[in-house]
């Protein structure tokens, strides 16, 4: 009885003495050390993805109507863009397969840039302070929502992925690859659900947050390379590519799912500068949030 | 009128801490919105074991001078200690030792009951091992092993505030910090969640800081209360001598109104920022 918290209703003298037993046990805090910050973080991280996962456990219904705009961007857009043969693909690769990459990680964008409307839901709850008055940094709590992004990504990813098989589109079947791939995955949608957060933490209401998002998503998408190699692009056009962080995701996607020519330590190094700028970013604006 | 009217009251409590070192200890306690001083210069001593009650109207600086014991504010002038270790110093060691339940019903409404609990459990670190059994006490401490596996949307309002208790006491806390326990619920519910702390006071070795403006429930529940108001401390004793020093058939709210010189309700003017917003953000919650 002695690990019980609180210690159950039928109490007793021992019950007491056990209690603060266990009571002085957890008083000792773990030490600060490097390796002791970096478990804190890894288990932060894991016990947020661990929620993500129930919550998607609990309700597929978000899963199931996300997919539908990915399939629309397959099965119409790529359907009849792949038979005009109106966009150039590297080695004559189907327009499809081209661009089955690109809506994976427009779908995944979609997801983490209105991530934030949760921690602001979170806060209007009053569920925010109360985790950050456990003991967790705040750039962990961030960290863990991200990688939660990531995790929910990674889900509606797979529908994507087994979409696109259904289409036709040959992709790797190699599991290091797609292990590669979904960690792509994680990590872009760890970034732009920190830039929701940041956004979330500048704007502080739901709406506000609703709004800005509709009004970034499309350019983030329109100015990566998702639907037309940076090649075809307008200089300006290409110029804004080169600093968008979903040109990087798509560019790895493609190399690892499709095969074609990719930077991928490039693209990995930039996902994870990104990442942990927006982690920094959103962890100096949750005391905004939490006020 | 000011200045802190201390009465003791020896802790007749058992307490399993280092002795002579209390619980709570707030010196010079300063915080300020803008120009509103939500906190002014607040002295406050709660001693291991206590069932301490804050008390106060709406904006007296009761919920911001828990922000800042809890490491949500850092104090602007002064400072609090929780068990000796100062709160703007050691966040992380303050909150590893204090459940924390807020004024808001706020548990997760597409989890489980259990996995809300478990949720705190995994960020205070218990171990894995334990991490079963202390979910499943702490569960079970506050009559909630049945439903543990319903989706808290389905839970009434005294069941979430019960759900947020287990939170907070998976941890073994030694100071349980509770912002308007009961605020919200309706009569039967509060009982209900009253009877649960009572039981574990009984049974846990733990010290329990509550705020309230309900001074009925102060007067049953707590060993000693402070009266605050527009942001400073004004009297702390036991409700017992509170009210016997004012004479014969005296009530907390009759202490209260000596002490302010105003009544619980008539507080329109005092309201802070703060909880305008809050009322505002709930309102707007509930559409």
């Amino acid at each position: 009885m002695s690990a019980a918290p609180g210690v159950p209703p039928a109490a007793s003298a021992e019950v007491v003495v056990a209690s603060s037993g266990s009571v002085t046990a957890t008083l000792l805090p773990p030490p600060d050390t490097p390796l002791a910050v970096v478990r804190r973080l890894a288990s932060r991280i894991v016990t947020l993805c661990w929620v993500e996962l129930r919550k998607i456990r609990h309700d597929r219904t978000e899963l199931y109507t996300r997919a539908i705009q990915p399939a629309l961007w397959l099965l119409i857009y790529g359907e009849v863009f792949t038979r005009i043969h109106a966009i150039p693909t590297p080695h004559g690769i189907p327009y499809l397969a081209y661009l089955a990459p690109g809506i994976l990680a427009q779908s995944a964008l979609f997801i983490a840039i209105f991530y934030g409307i949760q921690i602001i839901w979170e806060r209007d709850a009053g569920v925010l302070t109360k985790l950050m008055v456990t003991p967790t940094p705040r750039a962990a709590l961030i960290s863990g929502k991200a990688f939660a992004a990531g995790v929910r990504s990674v889900v509606q990813a797979i529908a994507v992925v087994i979409l696109a098989a259904l289409l036709g589109v040959t992709l790797t079947d190699d599991p290091l690859k797609l292990i590669g791939a979904a960690a792509i995955v994680v990590l872009g949608s760890a970034f732009f659900s920190c830039l929701s957060m940041t956004i979330a933490g500048l704007a502080l209401s739901r709406d506000r947050l609703m709004g800005i998002g509709q009004a970034i998503t499309m350019p983030l998408f329109f100015s990566s390379s998702a639907l037309y190699p940076e090649k075809i692009m307008p200089g300006w056009l290409q110029a804004i590519s080169k600093c968008n962080p979903l040109s990087y995701e798509v560019d790895a996607l493609r190399g690892l799912l499709i095969g074609t020519e990719a930077h991928l330590a490039l693209d990995a190094v930039v996902l994870v500068i990104a990442t942990i700028l927006g982690v920094t970013a959103s962890a100096l604006l949750l005391p905004r949030l939490a006020r | 009128m000011t200045g802190p009217h201390e009465t003791s009251v020896a802790t007749a409590r058992p307490s399993g801490g280092k002795p002579g070192r209390s619980a709570v200890v707030c010196s010079g306690l300063t915080y300020r919105f803008g120009a509103h001083t939500a906190v002014d210069h607040a002295d406050l001593r709660i001693e291991q074991g206590e069932t301490f009650g804050l008390l106060g109207p709406n904006g007296a600086g009761k919920t911001t001078t828990i922000r800042m014991l809890t490491t949500l504010l850092k104090p602007m002038e002064g400072g609090v200690s929780v068990l000796g270790i100062n709160a703007a110093d050691q966040p992380m060691r303050v909150r590893r030792m204090i459940g924390y339940v807020p004024q808001l019903l706020s548990a997760d409404a597409s989890l489980t009951g259990r996995e809300n609990v478990e949720l705190f459990a995994r960020l205070f670190d218990v171990p894995r091992k334990s991490r079963r059994d202390r979910v499943e006490g702490a569960l079970a401490a506050m009559g909630l092993t049945e439903p543990a596996n319903r989706q808290v949307k389905t839970y009434s309002g005294g069941m979430i505030r019960r759900l947020e208790l287990a939170q907070a006491l998976v941890n073994s806390p030694r100071l349980l910090v509770l912002d308007e326990p009961t605020v919200g619920l309706d009569p039967i519910a509060r009982t209900d969640v009253w009877e649960f702390i009572s039981r574990l006071r009984e049974s846990a070795d733990m010290t329990v800081l509550m705020t309230t403006h309900y001074m009925d429930e102060a007067d049953t529940y707590c060993d000693r209360v402070s009266l605050m108001h527009a942001g400073s401390i004004r009297a702390t004793g036991t409700p017992g001598l509170l009210k016997a020093m004012l004479g014969d058939g005296a009530t907390l709210d009759d202490v209260f109104r000596h002490y302010t010189g105003g009544t619980l309700d008539d507080d329109t003017a005092k309201r802070g920022i703060r909880d305008v917003r809050r009322a505002r953000r709930t309102a707007r919650r509930l559409g």
